[in-house]
């Protein structure tokens, strides 16, 4: 009965409203795959599992009930944290997203949650009225609203599922701690080739523009030139990116300023020096010089700008007011690169 | 979370005062800590903290709570996209930032 693809299904645990898969509390290999491959950026959208009502354990109409949403790191996330434990996992349908940015969305949202509920019959399977949903879901479920259209009273959960036994354990009490977001070095980590993946497409547009515009010269194109001058151009792009979408999401908070396009040129100047301390004499004229030093610098603020939309604590306000500012300088570095990079052979 | 911070004063985030009834759901809701009930007072403890995620505005079951009612995320590409094609018409891009 249990096919292949549903690896991680236990068994069933029959209800009054039907039967409840109940599902694995540890991981298996295809999970790790699964989170490398999504932690890569590759077809994360249809990692997913079907919403409904699962179970770990052995529950009854007493035990718990836990709502995520269906994106499978999320529900990976959650039940492995749920050893020993007999609970109901109530997955909302938020098309494979988070529960952070599919409350955003307003995916993981009231209407979804009431709807939820009713779809499952949940009120024939409990005999309690209580869900237990992640802090992070509430920018979407109104928890009064929830109560006053379902009769299910909303308690606000841990943010991080590895709280969830201490929470239960100790009365439905989060602490202060349990109720704040983190953005530790190794959870900055992870983002990072996410934003190598999505940078890989508009990179190939890069490699193709660099090459037509590197090989014009006074004899109009050549190709020998396109290819070396090619070569240092892209390597400048490459440059930029390693500042902008590494090594800013890594030194986060210890590069000096608030604005990510500031902290993406500090990083374009450092890899800028580390780069001339090691190729310095391959480089050409100095007007060859500024017009690379020009494309890391607008290369690597503009990735670290775009780096804000991972961040859990940069708000939209913000990030506006500082596009205001950075666009321009950007826009402005880029132009004297390309100048600087097509007037060189004349020169 | 205090070893972040973004830029200040920007945050659109306001309370009505006179209509907030105390009960700390946005206490509770916060993320990054910025309320704190005091009496039978909710207040802004830490503004600069706000990232706008709306979690107190959508649970103030008073309706005494704005926060910017974009709900887009934060990336420079969405930003970019509704500057040019004007609000409403952007997508995220894909599911690939949030």
């Amino acid at each position: 009965m249990v096919a292949k693809n549903y690896y991680f299904v236990e068994g069933f645990v029959e209800t009054s409203a039907g039967r409840v898969t109940r599902v694995a509390t540890k991981l298996a290999w295809p999970d790790f795959f699964g989170k490398l491959r999504a932690r890569l950026g590759l077809r994360r959208d249809s990692y997913l599992v079907s919403p409904g009502l699962y179970c770990v354990g052995q529950p009854d109409h007493q035990s718990p009930v836990l709502v995520t949403a269906n994106y499978k790191l999320t529900f990976d996330a959650l039940r492995s944290q749920l050893g020993g434990l007999d609970a109901w996992i109530l997955v909302l349908d938020t098309f494979g997203v988070n529960v952070w940015c599919a409350a955003g969305k307003k995916n993981f949202s009231t209407r979804e949650l009431v709807r939820r509920i009713e779809l499952c019959g949940l009120s024939e399977i409990v005999s309690h009225r209580r869900l237990i949903l992640p802090q992070l879901g509430a920018p979407g479920v109104a928890a009064h609203q929830v109560k006053k259209e379902s009769g299910f009273e909303v308690k606000w959960g841990p943010i991080r599922a590895a709280d969830l036994k201490k929470y239960l354990a100790d009365g439905l009490q989060a602490t202060p701690v349990m109720r704040e977001v983190t953005f530790s070095l190794s959870e900055r980590m992870v983002l990072v080739p996410v934003e190598l993946t999505i940078l890989l497409k508009p990179s190939f547009y890069v490699l193709a523009l660099v090459l037509l515009l590197s090989g014009i010269g006074p004899d109009f194109f050549s190709v020998s030139r396109a290819w070396g001058r090619g070569s240092a151009a892209f390597g400048a792009y490459g440059l930029g990116v390693l500042a902008g979408a590494g090594l800013v999401p890594l030194l986060l908070p210890w590069i000096p300023g608030r604005q990510f396009f500031l902290k993406g040129i500090e990083m374009g100047v450092l890899v800028v020096t580390g780069a001339f301390l090691l190729w310095g004499k391959m480089i050409g004229s100095g007007l060859e010089s500024l017009a690379l030093i020009s494309f890391v610098i607008a290369v690597s603020s503009y990735t670290a700008m775009n780096f804000t939309g991972a961040t859990p604590f940069t708000s939209l306000s913000g990030v506006e007011k500082e596009m205001r500012q950075g666009l321009p300088v950007q826009i402005a570095a880029l132009v004297v690169a390309i100048v600087g990079w097509l007037a060189s052979p004349f020169f | 979370m205090k070893n972040f911070r973004y830029m200040a004063g920007v945050a659109i985030l306001k309370l009505e005062a006179d209509k907030c009834i105390g009960c700390g759901a946005c206490e509770t809701v916060c993320p990054h800590r910025v309320w704190k009930v005091e009496g039978r007072q909710a207040v802004i403890v830490d503004y600069d903290g706000c990232m706008e995620c709306g979690a107190c505005a959508t649970n103030c079951p008073v309706a005494a709570i704005t926060v910017n009612p974009d709900d887009g995320c934060g990336c420079a590409a969405y930003i970019i996209q509704k500057w040019l094609k004007g609000e409403g018409s952007e997508a995220c891009c894909g599911s690939n930032c949030c």
